[in-house]
């Protein structure tokens, strides 16, 4: 098995950033991801995106230009297009790249994969014509694919927002954006904003797209209390009530995109068995880290939105000090050296995350979208329902991995990512006990699926 | 007169003493460090099988099958039991030699469950599989079911029948008293008139304190399952000279295991995979099933098991104390067994003779050899 020094998952803010970091320090590090370009999700395809015109992805969008333009160092052995599904507490890391599955050993391993879309179970959430806003927005920046008829954007969260002046500026129709926020957020994210004038850019480019959205007349529906999506075979409509209102409204569109916030996405930090703290604030998991965004498993670090929510620009400053702990870590330079740089990085990244719980707070998913109905389908892999978690909770199953061995769910093909908080979150509330003690699924490799005939190849670097 | 009864480990056989013993009247208390079903009985492959057992378990097996049939009736739940039979196939014709010897085997101890196939009946019966095999022992009625759902059936059963369940709570020490036990668990303090013992991997230590330590060894058996595949197998597939254990559930799932071990980490208490192991496991499965070299992985895990040196449980009561009893030791095949299990030992408790032969179970046939693995 070949040993390298340094193995940095995603190429995303953070983990180009790590990858700089530490090259400067004369380590050579592998950069692994599983698109075909770099960037990761907020800078996806930024060397090929068709979208030419800068003001429609916008300028947060093309200043990842230079941390792109970095991963081109001889030292940095980028393989884009490979996955990673397998990874041991003793830094056994198992790649996949076309159909070649392959062992490598690392010396440290940067996490650096980022954070997923928070599951939104609402009724019809699986019918065919329901997507994400992630992933409206991954078509858009890769294949500079749009929606032709009129679209139904819902729920809340920054990301939206941007996605529907993206969509404004490309032109595409919007049928209505359908904001499930409800009033008291904005009472209780006010106190919180004198931290967050700290980073005003971000603000007001928030308050700029709410601005431009208005500007353009898009039907702006706030305080949603109930969402259901509706169609035989397909989605045909979107039905909503507002507030206390117990009229329903409804629109026909072929197209919903859901969206309520982003999450770490902890699927690789479960399966080393890295300590995890449940965030109030983010109401996600996040794997619990030093001040070198080092983990409690030796020698792996998580950097970025992978280790709680902080945004692309903080998710950098964290790949840079991550990229400087392994830095140490494998003895290549000392703490003394470096001291005035990592204060200057520590001094950015309060400064740029000083929004954050104002953010937080302002965009926190309500109970009913995190919490849903007796028969929405929570789990999508092996069709569980609310109903069933709550039921299975009844019979005495306290955490979700009895439940899972009770129903197997969340052990289809996505292992639990799509389902995983909600069902902690239901047994927490069926339970009458904290998320902390709720706990989340135990997960084993592979992270994402491998055939047998790979497996049997991959085995083979072992022995070698 | 109703005992006040401890049972130590919230596994199958500690939840089904559970229930034999609550439904006599008596006060049943089950402490499990983690929770029910967490280890072995929870994430095992859930085979129901008395093909192939040790002759010193045939008996019970065949107990513990009839009890399967009806379990919906025993423990108010079918616990997923599909009879869909079990094969083991042969893969050349010194294995073929292999079942045949075990069929006349298990003919000479008077029983017939087990019968050897021929190469085109296994062709009928196993379309998919590789024509090599030269034929296999087949045993009608065998089958699977869900592990977690059947320890959870056991343990609501006792519930319903008064046991009180103790979870995350590890005992810590042990002290005689009087005829009994004081079992001290952290905090909590229990009184025991009769203590038992199913602690599963963990058992060994109470051995130690009780003065009879055994050779057991936590070990890590390991499996797979692939995403849903269109159905193309009925009955659940064994080698006879490699490990495996080969099973399509209804929702056309493939489960891959048969025993080969993964690791146990001894810090954390866990069983984790290994992928020389998997890989080992992969090799026996594309050589009976060349297809499923395209077949995707979706989850590998392990669960922490008791293994004794035969290969077969301690069960019966200790050679050193009195009031306790010994259920441990299944070395990964205990979860057919469960159903009787607990029958076996609500008769130890209540110094009745089980119905079914024990001796060779005894904890007096590791002395002389004290030596912990």
């Amino acid at each position: 098995m070949t040993t390298h020094d340094l193995v940095i998952l995603g190429s995303g803010p953070a983990g180009m950033a790590a990858a700089a970091a530490a090259v400067a320090h004369g380590i050579t590090a592998v950069v692994v991801d599983e698109q075909p370009a770099p960037g990761g999700q907020i800078y996806r395809s930024i060397e090929t995106t068709p979208i030419k015109e800068r003001r429609i992805l916008g300028n947060d969008y093309w200043c990842g230009e230079e941390l792109v333009d970095g991963l081109d160092d001889p030292r940095i052995d980028y393989r884009p297009g490979t996955t990673l599904w397998q990874l041991t507490r003793q830094l056994e890391v198992g790649l996949l790249q076309g159909d070649q599955a392959s062992m490598v050993r690392a010396r440290h391993v940067i996490l650096a994969h980022g954070a997923m879309e928070r599951p939104f179970p609402v009724p019809g959430w699986t019918l065919p014509g329901v997507m994400t806003a992630g992933s409206g927005q991954i078509m858009l920046k890769s294949g500079g694919l749009v929606p032709s008829a009129p679209v139904v954007l819902a729920g809340c969260g920054p990301l939206l927002l941007l996605l529907a002046v993206q969509y404004l500026r490309a032109g595409v129709p919007i049928a209505a954006l359908l904001d499930t926020s409800s009033p008291g957020q904005y009472r209780d994210a006010l106190p919180l904003m004198p931290g967050a004038l700290r980073n005003i850019r971000t603000l007001l480019k928030g308050v700029g797209l709410l601005a431009e959205l208005r500007r353009a007349g898009v039907k702006h529906v706030r305080h949603v209390t109930a969402l259901e999506a509706e169609g035989e075979n397909r989605l045909e409509r979107v039905r909503w009530r507002c507030g206390n209102d117990p009229e329903w409204h409804s629109l026909t569109t072929p197209l919903l995109l859901l969206h309520q916030g982003v999450v770490p996405n902890t699927q690789v930090t479960r399966a080393l068995d890295c300590t995890h703290d449940w965030d109030e604030r983010q109401l996600s998991w996040r794997p619990r880290t030093d001040t070198w965004l080092a983990t409690d498993v030796e020698g792996v670090s998580v950097a970025g939105d992978a280790g709680g929510i902080v945004g692309a620009k903080a998710s950098a400053f964290q790949g840079r000090l991550a990229g400087l702990g392994a830095a140490i870590a494998l003895g290549r330079v000392n703490e003394d050296q470096i001291r005035a740089e990592v204060k200057r990085l520590r001094r950015e990244l309060k400064r740029e995350t000083a929004i954050r719980p104002f953010l937080d707070t302002l965009y926190q998913p309500a109970a009913q979208w995190r919490l849903p109905e007796d028969n929405t389908v929570v789990c999508r892999c092996e069709e569980v329902t609310a109903g069933e978690v709550r039921n299975m909770a009844k019979q005495g199953c306290r955490g979700p991995n009895q439940t899972k061995s009770f129903t197997r769910c969340g052990m289809g093909p996505c292992q639990g990512r799509m389902c995983g908080l909600t069902v902690s979150e239901l047994l927490a509330d069926a339970n009458g006990q904290s998320v902390s003690e709720t706990g989340y699924y135990r997960l084993r490799p592979p992270f994402k699926p491998i055939t047998l005939g790979q497996l049997a190849t991959a085995a083979e670097d072992i022995s070698r | 007169m109703s005992a006040r009864i401890v049972i130590v480990g919230a596994g199958l056989h500690g939840c089904s003493a559970a229930v034999h013993l609550s439904a006599q009247g008596h006060r049943v208390t089950v402490i499990d460090k983690d929770y029910a079903g967490r280890h072995a009985s929870g994430v095992n492959a859930g085979g129901v099988r008395r093909l192939g057992r040790h002759p010193a378990e045939i008996p019970l097996a065949m107990a513990a099958w009839e009890r399967w049939q009806r379990m919906a009736e025993v423990v108010g739940d079918d616990c997923g039991f599909r009879p869909v039979g079990q094969i083991m196939v042969a893969e050349n014709s010194a294995d073929l030699e292999t079942l045949a010897e075990r069929e006349r085997q298990v003919r000479s101890l008077g029983f017939n469950h087990e019968y050897l196939i021929t190469r085109d009946e296994l062709r009928k019966r196993v379309p998919a599989l590789s024509p090599h095999s030269p034929g296999g022992l087949a045993c009608d009625g065998d089958g699977y079911a869900n592990p977690y759902r059947t320890v959870t059936a056991w343990r609501r059963l006792a519930q319903r029948q008064g046991a009180s369940f103790f979870e995350g709570v590890t005992v810590t020490d042990l002290e005689a008293c009087g005829s009994g036990w004081k079992v001290q668990a952290g905090t909590h303090r229990f009184t025991a008139d009769i203590l038992i013992n199913c602690a599963g991997a963990w058992a060994g230590t109470f051995c130690q304190w009780l003065g009879e330590p055994v050779p057991l060894a936590a070990e890590a058996p390991m499996l797979m399952i692939t995403e849903r595949m269109k159905p193309f197998l009925g009955p659940v597939i064994g080698a006879t000279s490699r490990l495996l254990s080969f099973k399509q559930f209804e929702n056309g799932t493939v489960m891959i295991g048969g025993g080969i071990r993964g690791e146990v980490d001894p810090h954390r208490q866990v069983a984790e995979t290994s992928l020389g192991g998997l890989a080992e496991n992969a090799d026996t499965v594309l050589s009976l099933f060349p297809f499923m070299n395209e077949a995707r992985i979706v989850r590998t895990w392990a669960g922490m098991e008791a293994v004794m040196p035969d290969q077969i449980p301690v069960l019966g009561s200790s050679s050193t104390s009195e009031n306790v009893i010994h259920a441990f030791g299944f070395s990964a095949h205990g979860f057919q067994l469960s159903p009787i299990t607990g029958e076996i030992v609500a008769d130890l408790a209540m110094g009745r003779e089980p119905s079914y032969p024990i001796e060779p179970f005894s904890i007096t046939r590791f002395n002389g050899n004290h030596s912990s693995i």
